[in-house]
């Protein structure tokens, strides 16, 4: 025996050991995987010999070779093995090879669980030290679960601290893979604070800080034991800790922070640890809003020594900390604007972007343009770096941010040549137009210089607007002529197609204006000239490869050709040129009208069709111009189109019976709310963005959305301001008819709450849009319906005033915004959908329900709770009143009639989704669920229960489960003759027949099998596993179908529903 | 909680990785890269705090790392974590080495990988701090070492 062993350690001595094994892939740095797969070779044998020390050895090459990025799993079973070997040393080897490859999915992980009950009970205290640190990697909710135990005991009894340490610590990973561990163990955790070692004090303080940031409401019991905790200690790691957590949880519990002032401001002055220091302010700044004014001072006043120490750790902790601040209390931030200044020349990048941010919050109508000048010598000096762009991207921020509200002079915002110029600004400074485009004429001509490099930064935007800017108001320019001759320059080529195109189409504008110059003269042949100049130049457009940029060149080309002629026979033409391009925009100045204090009390009924164009959608005026044939008509167009709008909205106002008048005082509630929501923000549209940061792409939608609301705030808000500003000067019938753009007005703004000249009809102070559309397209494809219905009470007093034609018009727009998304809902829906949509002032919810495919009696409801109103909604209780058939899956012990809580609260302007398990026994018919949603709705001053009616369809096609099928086992299940056939004809069904597949696939859950020119076949199953088989022909405007299923009354109402969606479109 | 521990060279070679959470080789090996990267091209004189991005965990992370001669150690930390104390166990963690290894370099850790990782398991457990006294951990480090000499020196006998 004893020969054997050591046998076995004397084969060990030629093995290749871990330093072997480095060594050699060392000295083979050509082939060094081929080499590390001779090693991998190696070990597998050794790996299959008995002695463990062979074995241990290999899995300690096996660890390094996992660091590399091998994948060593395959030898999951051979460092089990070395783990439970007696000896420390392999243990050792073993587990830390466990926990460095093990994880969740690993199969033997189970054969583990009695090795490590045996560590964590060994006499030996490192054998349990060693199991307790491989376990923390690698534990899963199985370990967890049947090793608690052991931990506990190991927790109130372990005789030693570093066990008991280490058992503390891993309490939390064993609470995080099994949560029902938590509440029997806490009581031990709780009494593990107050330890008398501190090295186990801190372990607690440290799982119950980690458990705290995942759910700081439930530890705020424990806050007076962690304030005696915080005033005892010494350890600053624990004080850290601690005081981490109190920020966490102040924002929760306002009177603990101002418990907290005193003996934070005791240690900010007393120690001399930087970091319990930073700490300490981060924690009050946290409870600032409840905090002094002179603990803030003291803060800022602390982060300042911080922000001037020459450790770049400390000033970019210092600028971190100033930018939370800066949020609740800018004006105590502003007083260092010096020294945030000075970061920017700090030779740290990380330090001079946190800085940048923090400027961003600093700008003040005062000091914009020295702060924006000095940020212009940075981009100077940063020529060609990451960081320039980023300069320059905060430049425009800082510039455009609130709308330009900072920017009081225009005309030296213009001539910076990086600031944005979104031609809707340029256009609202009517004022200084010609100032305007005097500096815009010398941009063009110094254009060159903002070509190349500058090109990937989207600076060469400016120009767009520039070229617009330009030919519009070419009448201005000092030197036409040779405006004309830089925008024909053969370098504009290079620009991107899209400006290239306004460059083209400006140039013949300005052409229009200098052959009107020239004609005046006698000498023709300078006219002749210019017009040999477009024609030289010209033809290169004509070549480009974007095709708005050549078509529109070669219509030019060919006018310019054509004139030229007449030209020749001495025909004047400059008044019929410059016809084409006749007519001038109207700009209202949003802005000007603001500055104008509004009366108490006053109405806002400014169409909203107006305001948007010019400021938020800089694009849209270009839109505007480029159909050029229909330029001189275009104003007058829209005040016709306008007035007829209003008066739509009028009438569709006076007849909507769900209109509610706002009393004046929350209307002023309304404006006076500060908010970030309400600051109005400028979308500068720039097709190529300067630079973007970063997102993930599922929250794109939601930074949409945010906008979109933003937006729809800020136009509000803005009208009311504007209008009020109208009455209040005198100038109601001020000139108002700026070009209007449709552009955003999507579908999702479907209310249009103003009306003019309607002094009883007040605005609504609870803000109002339904917004479908989006909602759908993010949600999975089965079918939505609306489902609102409002409190009768208040809609009884709306006015009832309603002319046919109107109506009728109006009902027919609905349907039309209606049917992509709302398919199935029947009559009786669509009719309640159609006067809800028009106003709801509480929740909007949108439901989806889906077959549960693991249960064929279950289907989930989605609901998605959208609160539209400016107050806070709680206590939300959804209930259904259960049918025979279908019943509201109900927690356990509660009667068949109680609500369900909605898990959740709602801010103004937040939604939620919450989800709802249903039973049915039955699924062959439709059904309909009445219920009820109840709710407080919270103001500042008072809460009033509310109620909102609602009814949930099931329908059948809610029961079916999108279900591929191949044509093989189609033909079978046809074949077999168990089904019954059904079959419907639709008439005047106008659409391709792609789309009506599409339809029918998206609506209805069905899966096309087959498709052969007009005739296709298609599958779906419903959750109790009918087969529904369809067979679609079309010819003309009909369309058949027949359908075959094992369930006739079910098939039958399939096909209804399906015949539904047709008849809708 | 820390998330993970790198110790890589100035060339990017791994010399220690210890993830706290499980990843996939693949993954392991390019956060590796993507860290490097990110940290080889500061500046000396900058400061120690990198945001991560969307490298590990997102935006509550940050890069937390000090740069010794040849090696950059890298911690990958949530929020809960104080910056400047994670700044003080980086060094001890290396003056930690130090004593254990007596006159820390490169070469030590590439060949003794394995010991790097058994001190590092009495400083920081899961993810959690353990211990942060150099002297302690010294001593724990030590005993165990002395325990496994033991066994050897059983089995040879």
């Amino acid at each position: 025996m004893a020969l054997k062993i050591v046998k076995g350690s004397i084969d060990r001595m030629f093995d290749k050991n871990l330093q072997d094994l480095v060594r050699g892939i060392r000295n083979h740095k050509e082939d060094e995987a081929k080499y590390i797969s001779t090693c991998i070779d190696e070990i597998k044998q050794e790996l299959k010999q008995d002695n463990i020390a062979v074995k241990a050895n290999a899995v300690c090459k096996l660890t390094y070779l996992q660091m590399l990025g091998y994948d060593v799993s395959w030898a999951a079973f051979n460092i089990v093995e070395v783990m439970s070997s007696s000896k420390f040393t392999y243990k050792r080897i073993g587990y830390l090879a466990a926990s460095q490859c093990f994880h969740e999915s690993t199969d033997v992980i189970m054969l583990t669980t009695n090795q490590i009950r045996k560590d964590l009970s060994s006499p030996n205290q490192y054998d349990t030290g060693v199991a307790l640190t491989g376990l923390s990697c690698f534990v899963t909710p199985d370990l967890a679960r049947d090793l608690a135990n052991d931990i506990m005991t190991l927790v109130s009894h372990g005789d030693c601290v570093k066990r008991k340490r280490c058992s503390v610590l891993i309490m939390y990973k064993v609470f995080l893979k099994y949560p029902e561990s938590l509440r029997p163990a806490f009581p031990r955790l709780k009494e593990k604070l107050e330890d008398p070692d501190p090295g186990v004090q801190s372990a607690a303080v440290n799982v119950i800080c980690e458990l705290a940031r995942r759910n700081p409401k439930n530890y705020l019991s424990l806050a007076p034991l962690f304030f005696k905790l915080m005033t005892s200690s010494t350890n600053n790691w624990v004080l850290i800790k601690i005081i981490k957590l109190f920020g966490a949880l102040t924002p929760l519990e306002p009177r603990l922070g101002k418990k907290l002032i005193e003996p934070l401001t005791n240690l900010i002055h007393s120690t001399s640890a930087m970091s319990l220091l930073y700490e300490c302010v981060n924690t009050v700044i946290a409870g600032q809003y409840c905090s002094s004014v002179g603990s803030v001072v003291l803060c800022v006043q602390k982060l300042r020594i911080l922000i001037e120490d020459s450790d770049q750790n400390l000033k970019y902790l210092g600028l971190l900390a100033m930018s939370k601040i800066l949020k609740t209390h800018p004006k105590s931030v502003q007083s260092h604007k010096d020294l945030i200044l000075q970061c920017l020349d700090d030779k740290d990048e990380s330090i001079r972007l946190r800085a940048l941010d923090l400027l961003y919050g600093m700008v003040s109508k005062k000091n914009l343009m020295e702060i924006v000048k000095k940020l212009m010598l940075h981009v100077d000096k940063a020529e060609g770096t990451t960081y320039r762009d980023e300069l320059l991207t905060k430049i425009i921020d800082i510039c455009s941010q609130s709308n330009y509200q900072y920017i009081t002079n225009f005309e030296w915002s213009v001539s910076q040549p990086v600031t944005p110029h979104p031609p809707g600004i340029s256009v609202s400074w009517w004022t200084i137009r010609v100032f305007a485009v005097a500096q815009m004429a010398t941009l063009l001509d110094n254009a060159h210089l903002l070509t190349g490099s500058m090109q990937r930064n989207g600076i060469c935007e400016v120009l767009y607007a520039a070229a617009w800017i330009c030919g519009e108001f070419s009448e201005h320019l000092e030197n036409p002529l040779q405006t004309l001759e830089a925008m024909l320059r053969p370098k504009v080529a290079t620009l991107p197609g899209h400006i290239q195109a306004v460059y083209v189409q400006n140039a013949a504008k300005l052409f229009a204006t200098v052959l009107k110059s020239q004609e005046g003269n006698t000498d023709s042949t300078t006219a002749q000239e210019t017009s040999q100049l477009m024609i030289d130049r010209l033809p290169l457009f004509v070549q480009s490869a974007n095709l708005e940029v050549q078509e529109r060149a070669s219509c030019i080309l060919q006018l310019v050709k054509y004139i030229q002629k007449l030209q020749q026979k001495d025909v004047e033409v400059a008044e019929e040129v410059i016809a084409l391009f006749a007519g001038e925009l109207n700009p209202v100045a949003p802005k000007a009208q603001k500055k104008v204090p509004v009366p108490e009390g006053y109405l806002d009924l400014t169409p909203p069709s107006e305001s948007e164009s010019e400021d938020e959608q800089p694009k849209a005026i270009f839109a505007k111009e480029e159909p050029k044939h229909s330029r001189p008509r275009h104003t007058e167009v829209d005040e016709k189109e306008l007035a007829r709008r209003r008066e739509a909205r009028k009438q569709e106002q006076a007849n909507n019976p769900f209109y509610i008048k706002a009393s004046p005082s929350s209307q002023k509630v309304y404006q006076d709310a500060p908010g970030v929501e309400h600051i109005p923000v400028v979308q500068i549209d720039l097709s190529v963005p300067l630079k973007v940061p970063g997102l993930p792409m599922s929250d794109q939608y939601v930074k949409l959305e945010e906008e979109r609301r933003q937006k729809e705030r800020a136009e509000k808000k803005k009208k009311e301001k504007k209008k009020r500003k109208e009455k209040r000067s005198g100038r109601g019938k001020k000139h108002d008819s700026g070009p209007e753009s449709e552009e955003d007005i999507t579908p999702a703004h479907m209310v249009d709450i103003v009306t003019e000249e309607m002094p009883e009809v007040r605005c609504v102070s609870l803000q109002i849009q339904f917004s479908t559309s989006r909602i759908f397209n993010e949600l999975s494809p089965s079918s939505f319906w609306v489902f609102n219905e409002k409190k009768s009470s208040k809609h009884k007093k709306k006015k009832q005033k309603k002319e046919k034609e109107e109506k009728e018009k109006k009902k027919k727009k609905k349907k039309h915004h209606h049917h992509h998304h709302h398919s199935d809902g029947g009559g009786e829906e669509s009719v309640q959908n159609g006067t809800v949509e028009e106003e709801e002032p509480l929740p909007v919810s949108v439901y989806d329900i889906q077959g549960n495919l693991q249960d064929g009696s279950q289907v989930v409801v989605s609901v998605i709770f959208e609160n539209k109103c400016d107050s806070f909604l709680k206590s939300m209780e959804f209930n259904v009143l259960d049918s025979l058939n279908s019943k509201l899956q109900r927690p356990e012990g509660s009667g068949p009639h109680d609500g369900l809580t909605v898990p959740f609260q709602l801010p103004p302007g937040v939604s939620n989704e919450a989800r709802f398990v249903f039973t049915v026994q039955s699924i062959v018919m439709p059904q309909k669920l009445k219920g009820t949603l109840t709710f407080i709705v919270k103001n500042e001053d008072s809460s009033t229960h509310e109620k909102l009616d609602f009814k949930l369809h099931f329908t059948c096609t809610s029961y079916l489960i999108t279900t591929p099928c191949y044509s093989d086992a189609f033909a079978k299940l046809l074949e077999s003759g168990d089904l019954k056939g059904s079959s419907v004809r639709l008439e005047g069904v106008n659409m391709p027949f792609h789309h009506l597949l599409a339809r029918i696939c998206f609506h209805h859950h069905f899966s096309v099998v087959e498709r052969i020119d007009s005739c296709a076949s298609m599958y779906s199953r419903s959750i109790q596993g009918h087969h529904v088989c369809l067979l679609v022909k079309t010819s003309g405007q009909t369309v058949s179908i027949d359908a075959k299923c094992d369930e006739p009354t079910l098939l039958g109402n399939v096909l209804d529903e399906i015949k539904q969606t047709f008849s809708q479109c | 909680m820390i998330k993970a521990i790198l110790i890589f060279n100035n060339h990017g070679k791994p010399r220690l990785s210890k993830f706290y959470e499980h990843y996939t080789e693949d993954t392991e090996q390019q956060i590796i890269r993507e860290t490097f990267h990110l940290v080889s091209k500061r500046d000396e004189n900058v400061c120690n705090f990198l945001e991560g991005g969307m490298l590990i965990g997102g935006s509550d992370y940050k890069l937390i790392y000090r740069h010794y001669a040849t090696l950059y150690f890298v911690f990958c930390v949530d929020s809960s974590e104080s910056e400047l104390g994670i700044l003080d166990l980086i060094q001890v963690f290396v003056e930690t080495l130090d004593k254990c290894f007596e006159n820390v370099c490169e070469l030590d850790l590439i060949f003794h990988v394995d010991k790097v990782h058994n001190i590092l398991a009495e400083m920081v457990m899961g993810g959690m701090v353990l211990e942060t006294n150099m002297n302690e951990i010294i001593t724990q480090v030590d005993a165990q070492n002395k325990m496994e000499k033991s066994e050897v020196t059983s089995v040879l006998a």
